[in-house]
């Protein structure tokens, strides 16, 4: 027993050392409160010197919240920050870059009005001009192996560059500490390993990184240590190099997640093409968003299409055009089950059999402040008009709340009250209801946009699972991610925009990480075959 | 017989070119302010009121300034403390100082007023023609030259211009950044309001030196027109008010030479024009997204 105090004793000294030599940032019972949620509960954490920290978590863990905390945009109600040892309130995120800490943040805070420069400025306290930031922003870019024009205005720039102003505007500030928030979730895989390469050696220079992120295989790839998080609790420290993705996961989510099961299809070849799209082209609607070049697919019967690309490469514009948001100018360009629907409203193409699930869930996907049952009718109330509409278009509220009701049950939709507003549900969970509305219909197409961004890991298993029921119940199915790992798990062949061009779809057999990558690049640009003859 | 048109072109553009150039600083920092038209109305009455009581003009325009920066710090508590909707309670603004200002005035009608007198630089402005146009005019005509260089200047050559620029751009951004976007915008907003009180007192001083109940006469909606007529940079603001004035100066003398146009359709020129200008730049989608405050009207509440 005595002994035992001893050990115990010689372990509180060693970390007072540790402190004092090693550790940067010491984070003590950080708590932060929104309303009744805890988004950060008591939550520890410590950085050390010359080290690239993980902080791992699904989304709403409170990874966020936290590092907002230590870059000073949020306040914390409890809990102490060690800076250098030393207890700091960081105020605001002047305060943190005074420190010495600097951010990356996973939703750029760029202004597309202004050049790569003057974005650089704004984030320096000091009075330098422009030209001056300007060519030490080149020279550092450069250095880096990051190539950044520093006239070129943000609004024109990929998110891969956008990316590089961020990073060159963090580095300018000389920190102590980087941030980074989710730093691959919008670039290839090779432009990840880019910025790999630029963390370690950062890191060889003595600088600390907080690397936040829920992909498993980097963390183990890159990462010293590992903090994980869940509800908002630290659940564990970790060395993530000794463990393994499987064990990772777990911490993370809790319990096992259920593997996703994807039989092989047969007899494909023979099946009816359900959406075709022919040469599909759209001038670029606002200055910021991609043209379409003639898109060529073709969506069997039983079939998955996964559509790959670097976020802001034409994805959303396809959706669009697919969906029917906007309409196109040749009938023939979008075709739904033999029929010519480049003409037809949404609801038009909803009643030859697809479906369409956005991206954007609330506002898009759903109305934010109307009721689930009231969602419900609104997108379905053109197919579904003899359940859910009586005589003279009077509501069935009776029909469709038992249809709100089996989709709910169905899909496993978590909520707090019976007919819950759309905005009162988690982002996973209304994910779940959104696909499921959809699903119930049975429809012989159906076109989704992120089925799973920002849903647990739990729910999207689901979410996969069902779309890939669909198919091999004999529908088209179409999903555009920026998940590779999503796509790679249930596509039966992958496609691969870039610059608002499609690559042909690869056999999911022959589909490597690699090649999607390139693809994802842009390494095979002119790659659509012009279509002279169309069977 | 020309030099005076000139002379009162410049006189009747002066009001508009000032009252937009503030506007510009506050849309520029992703604030509509719709009550431009009541900020105006009151700098003219308090300009008149503060003149005839103390007998200086130039005590009056300051008070128009202070009042015009005090009633926009009414708007900017509302919209930006209080969150709510900017058109709204700009609109309000306007109806509020149109009804207030008919009220504190309503002794002053019918009285003469005092005019601020002009500044005549000596030599310059015995040159022909263009000696009295540009060298000897009020002091105020001055200052609306000196304001458009300076905010260009402001806007595009400082860091606080840019910092400025910024939050009108996306607020969001500049929040996560650590810039006070409430902070700014309340500048923005008081620098707006002073901008519209001198330009109201410049009507009651020295446009026709008397008060007459709503005299600005809807120079405040023009004054906003202006500034999207404009695509929100100063020195087309100066142009179009330049334009503006003209349109209002020619109206006059066509219906004196018994030209037949119907005034109102004159009086209308400055909203076709600025229809017709949005038309046109809107088929430039690039370069009115880079100019146009993409915050503009947006309301901002911090998380923390």
């Amino acid at each position: 027993m005595l002994s035992g105090t001893k050990i115990k004793m010689g372990g509180v000294v060693t970390a007072t050392l540790e402190t004092e030599g090693g550790n940067l940032l010491e984070v003590r019972g950080l708590t932060k409160i929104f309303g009744t949620l805890k988004a950060c509960d008591n939550v520890d954490l410590t950085v050390g010197r010359g080290e690239i920290h993980a902080l791992l978590g699904e989304n709403g863990a409170g990874k966020s919240t936290l590092v907002k905390m230590l870059f000073g945009s949020l306040e914390p109600n409890a809990g102490e920050i060690r800076w250098n040892g030393q207890v700091e309130r960081i105020s605001s995120p002047g305060a943190a870059r005074k420190l010495g800490i600097g951010m990356v943040f996973q939703h750029f805070s760029l202004f597309d009005a202004l050049t790569a420069a003057e974005n650089i400025a704004l984030s320096l306290d000091d009075d330098t001009p422009i030209a001056t930031i300007a060519a030490k922003a080149k020279a550092l870019s450069y250095s880096y192996g990051l190539p950044l024009d520093p006239y070129s205005l943000v609004g024109d720039l990929s998110v891969g560059e956008r990316q590089r102003i961020e990073i060159i505007r963090c580095l300018l500030q000389t920190p102590q500490l980087i941030i980074l928030d989710e730093p691959t979730s919008v670039l290839t895989p090779q432009e990840a390993d880019r910025l790999f390469e630029t963390l370690e050696r950062l890191r060889a220079e003595g600088k600390s990184i907080l690397y936040i992120s829920h992909r498993l295989e980097e963390v183990k790839r890159m990462c010293d240590r590992a903090t994980v998080l869940r509800h908002g609790k630290v659940v564990g420290h970790c060395d993530p190099r000794k463990e393994t993705a499987s064990s990772l996961a777990r911490m993370m989510v809790g319990n096992e997640v259920q593997a996703v099961v994807r039989d092989p299809v047969q007899g494909m070849d023979k099946a009816a093409a359900l959406l075709e799209v022919r040469n599909l082209s759209r001038t670029p609607a606002t200055p910021f968003s991609i043209p379409l070049r003639n898109i060529n697919l073709s969506a069997r019967a039983g079939e998955v299409i996964g559509i790959a690309g670097v976020a802001g490469n034409g994805q959303g514009e396809f959706f669009e055009a697919v969906s029917g948001e906007v309409l196109q100018h040749d009938a023939a360009s979008v075709r739904i089950r033999g029929k010519d629907a480049g003409r037809l409203t949404i609801s038009g193409r909803r009643l030859l059999g697809a479906a369409f699930v956005p991206e954007e869930r609330l506002g898009h996907g759903a109305a934010p402040r109307m009721r689930l049952s009231e969602n419900l009718l609104l997108s379905r109330h053109a197919t579904d008009r003899k359940a859910f509409l009586g005589t003279g278009g009077t509501v069935q509220t009776r029909a469709i709340a038992s249809a709100a009701q089996r989709i709910i049950e169905i899909m496993d939709v978590r909520k707090s009250a019976p007919d819950p507003e759309a905005a009162a549900l988690s982002g996973g969970n209304l994910q779940k209801f959104i696909i499921g509305r959809e699903l119930d219909r049975r429809p012989a197409v159906m076109v989704v946009n992120q089925p799973t961004w920002g849903v647990d890991a739990g729910a999207a298993a689901r979410i996969r699972q069902a779309l890939i029921e669909l198919a091999r119940s004999g529908s088209a199915v179409v999903i555009i991610s920026q998940d590779l790992d999503e796509l790679f798990e249930i596509s039966d062949s992958i496609a691969v925009m870039h610059n608002g061009e499609l690559s042909k779809p690869l056999p999911i057999a022959e589909a490597t990480f690699e090649k999607v990558g390139l693809l994802m690049g842009g390494a095979e640009p002119g790659h659509v075959e012009p279509v002279t003859e169309l069977a | 017989m020309f030099e005076s048109i000139l002379i009162t072109i410049a006189t009747a553009a002066t009001p508009l070119l000032i009252a937009s150039i503030g506007e510009l600083v506050v849309e520029r920092s992703g604030v509509l302010n719709l009550g431009v038209e009541g900020m105006m109305v009151m700098g003219a009455v308090t300009g008149f009121g503060v003149t005839l009581a103390t007998g200086s003009p130039w005590l009056g325009i300051f008070a128009a300034i202070a009042v015009g920066a005090l009633f926009s710090l009414l708007f900017g508590f509302l919209t930006l403390t209080l969150v709510t909707n900017q058109v709204a309670t700009g609109l309000a603004l306007t109806l509020l100082g149109l009804g207030l200002s008919g009220m504190l005035g309503e002794g002053f009608v019918g009285q003469p007023g005092i005019k601020l007198g002009n500044l005549y630089i000596p030599y310059l402005s015995d040159l022909p023609v263009i000696g009295r146009l540009i060298f000897g005019q009020d002091p105020v005509f001055y200052l609306s030259v000196l304001l458009t260089v300076a905010v260009a200047w402001f806007l595009f050559r400082t860091r606080a211009g840019l910092t400025l620029r910024s939050v009108g751009d996306n607020h969001g951004s500049a929040h996560a950044l650590g810039i006070n976007v409430i902070g700014i915008r309340y500048l923005a907003v008081m620098f707006g309001g002073a901008c519209a009180g001198l330009a109201g007192a410049y009507l009651s001083l020295v446009y026709t030196p008397q008060w007459i109940e709503n005299m600005t006469a809807g120079r405040g909606w023009i004054a906003l027109a202006l500034v999207v007529f404009a695509s929100w940079r100063p020195w087309r603001v100066l142009a179009g008010a330049y334009l503006f004035g003209a349109v209002s100066i020619g109206q006059l003398h066509a219906q004196a030479l018994g030209i037949g146009v119907p005034s109102q359709l004159l009086s209308s020129l400055p909203y076709l024009a600025t229809i017709v200008v949005l038309v046109l730049i809107s088929r430039n989608r690039r370069l009115t997204m880079v100019n146009t405050p993409a915050s503009l009207g947006r309301p901002f509440v911090p998380d923390r």
